[in-house]
């Protein structure tokens, strides 16, 4: 493991301590809903009014994840894009039956919430934000958008298929934005600043998005000497490290990750290959 | 004082022996946590287990249930995965050369019927896995283990005859602790052909109900509970069974398996007559370290209490 990524991960006792801690949801009413482009709403709720372990949305770190239940359906994970003192929410693209559910909630209406979990992005501390470069594509920059809401002065790259699928367009307006149609910003993809900005000085690059891309960043990253680190998705079920569901060369998505260093991806041949879906069968991204 | 602890106490031995089968200590990762691949197994070895054991695989792909399938409360954890695998060809697929790994590993297959055990287990073992694990205990999975009968002393000698018939490895039966004599389904396991026993399989299946939401938490409704509140039940369950086969003239070896986190839980479930200890849930307080873990704390306990050979402690307190 690369020793540069701490794991802030909520969800294991330390070791050597036996505690057994409660994993379950605690349900959360909607607060508002945000209408973020034509098939993505962000879901705003209230803090849970108990301090309850299972679920500490304040402490989550950019980049970890939690698992949202909508009873009698199914549990998913998701990522916090929002957090203030008094709330919190998440970023919901339609896909299939869950988030469509999810999107159609009701203001008022209850949701299950456990985690924070995982590793989140981490050592940007040690860079200066002109130095940072956050890189998202896609529904990924809802993974990435509490890192740039903790460092507005980094480099802020999002790419899309066009103008109306750009995600927080105006919440951080510095950004650099590619749309494959050349709807808005630059034309072309994301990863076309990284090539025309080698020399630019950038030395830390956290990236979300879909895998061919964040592999495609992490190669360039690799070949220039850019420190990086990426968010992956993967199939999950349990989210606490001891199904396997979500194992990817050897390494648990949801409790070693989501979030790999550049030096972990490298030992991972799955990364921008494979995946495994619900029955664990591994098949080609 | 540092001159006081330097004498050169002799390494305690943590071996264990399980049909002929050699651990170098006696954690054996429980099926159904973590083994859906080589390379997760690998990681396992690497985090010090004796022996590994897959997640169980059936002769056809399954999704399992519905999130969530794995939730946690304060007295341990409750799980309804459904024998989520993709099927016992591309598990033999993942599995081949699975004898590369430093530890012996151990299939598990389940089937409905017999003959889908059977067939499982033929698919499974063309991989050189050293023995083969059948759980007739499942509480969560309609069709299979407690739900469908496999359970009674007849269903468990003619599925385990059935696997018996089809390979020439050590077969270990993995039994429910939701039986009134856990004594005579050991015995029932033995007759129909078994090697070795593993008690036990989650018990229950128990509840969890979210007070808000007004419905079970595990999307099944109930799942298989484990961890620190299947402890105790499964420590007798291990005693039982020592002492029904021990005074039945049976020799076959214990893997002891429920709610085991540290040494000594594991000393313990030794002393009520485990040859080995099987680790699941603890991976979720400790993390996959935990085998190396209960190994050194193994040690700890074996050095304070003048034990040379683990070994001699299986069924201390029948003693």
């Amino acid at each position: 493991m690369d020793e540069s990524i701490q794991n802030p991960g909520a969800c294991a006792a330390p070791a050597g301590k036996l505690n057994f801690q409660p994993s379950l949801p605690v349900m959360v009413k909607l607060a508002e809903k945000r209408c973020e482009t034509q098939n993505t709403v962000s879901l705003l709720f209230e803090h849970p009014s108990e301090d309850k372990a299972s679920f500490r949305p304040l402490q989550n770190a950019p980049g970890q994840f939690v698992m949202v239940w909508l009873p009698e359906l199914n549990e998913k994970p998701f990522v916090i894009s929002y957090i203030s003192d008094t709330g919190f929410g998440i970023t919901v693209t339609v896909r299939g039956n869950f988030s469509r559910r999810l999107s159609e909630l009701q203001i008022g209406q209850k949701v299950g919430f456990r985690g924070p979990f995982g590793r989140g992005f981490s050592g940007m501390e040690d860079y200066a934000p002109e130095k940072i470069a956050i890189l998202g594509g896609g529904c990924g920059m809802a993974s990435l958008a509490l890192l740039a809401q903790k460092i507005p002065e980094a480099n802020i790259i999002q790419g899309a298929p066009s103008s109306s699928e750009l995600l927080y367009a105006e919440r951080f307006p510095r950004q650099i934005i590619f749309t494959e149609d050349g709807s808005f910003g630059f034309s072309g993809r994301p990863t076309q600043w990284l090539e025309g900005k080698l020399s630019g000085g950038v030395e830390m690059l956290y990236t979300c998005g879909p895998e061919i891309m964040m592999k495609k960043v992490v190669s360039l990253c690799n070949a220039n000497g850019i420190r990086c680190q990426a968010a992956l998705e993967r199939y999950m079920k349990c989210g606490i490290g001891v199904c396997g569901q979500c194992e990817c060369d050897g390494r648990l998505v949801c409790r070693d990750g989501p979030v790999f260093s550049d030096s972990e991806l490298q030992q991972m041949p799955s990364f921008g290959n494979t995946r495994r879906n619900a029955a664990g069968q591994r098949i080609k991204l | 004082m540092k001159e006081k602890n330097n004498t050169q106490a002799p390494e305690t031995d943590l071996g264990a022996d399980l049909c002929g089968i050699k651990l170098k200590n006696p954690t054996v990762l429980a099926s159904g946590v973590l083994g859906i691949s080589k390379d997760l197994l690998a990681r396992v070895v690497e985090a010090g287990a004796g022996a590994l054991t897959i997640k169980s695989v059936t002769t056809s792909r399954r999704e399992g249930h519905d999130n969530p399938t794995v939730i946690a409360c304060e007295a341990g954890m409750l799980n309804a995965v459904g024998y989520s695998n993709p099927g016992a060809k591309a598990a033999a697929e993942e599995f081949s050369n699975v004898e590369l790994l430093q530890v012996p590993v151990f299939a598990s297959v389940v089937g409905r019927v017999p003959e889908e055990f059977a067939a499982a287990a033929q698919h499974i073992m063309k991989c050189r896995f050293r023995a083969i694990e059948i759980p007739l205990s499942c509480p969560h999975t309609p069709g299979y283990g407690t739900l469908a009968g496999h359970g009674s002393p007849e269903a468990t000698e003619r599925i385990t005859r059935a696997v018996c018939d089809v390979t020439d490895r050590p077969v270990f039966v993995k039994l429910s602790p939701n039986v009134p004599a856990i004594g005579e389904l050991a015995l029932a396991a033995l007759e129909g052909g078994a090697s070795g026993i593993t008690a036990v399989n989650s018990m229950g299946p128990g509840m969890l109900i979210d007070i808000e939401a007004r419905r079970p938490v595990l999307s099944f409704g109930f799942g298989g509970v484990s961890g620190p509140a299947l402890r105790a039940v499964a420590l007798r369950c291990v005693y039982d069974i020592y002492k029904a086969t021990r005074d039945a003239g049976h020799e076959a070896p214990i893997i002891g398996t429920g709610g085991i986190s540290c040494g000594e839980d594991a000393m313990q479930m030794i002393m009520a007559g485990a040859s080995a200890v099987g680790v699941g849930t603890a991976v979720y307080q400790r993390g996959v370290e935990v085998f190396g873990l209960i190994s050194r704390e193994l040690r700890e306990i074996c050095l304070r209490l003048d034990i040379k050979k683990l070994k001699d402690m299986t069924g201390a307190v029948h003693g």
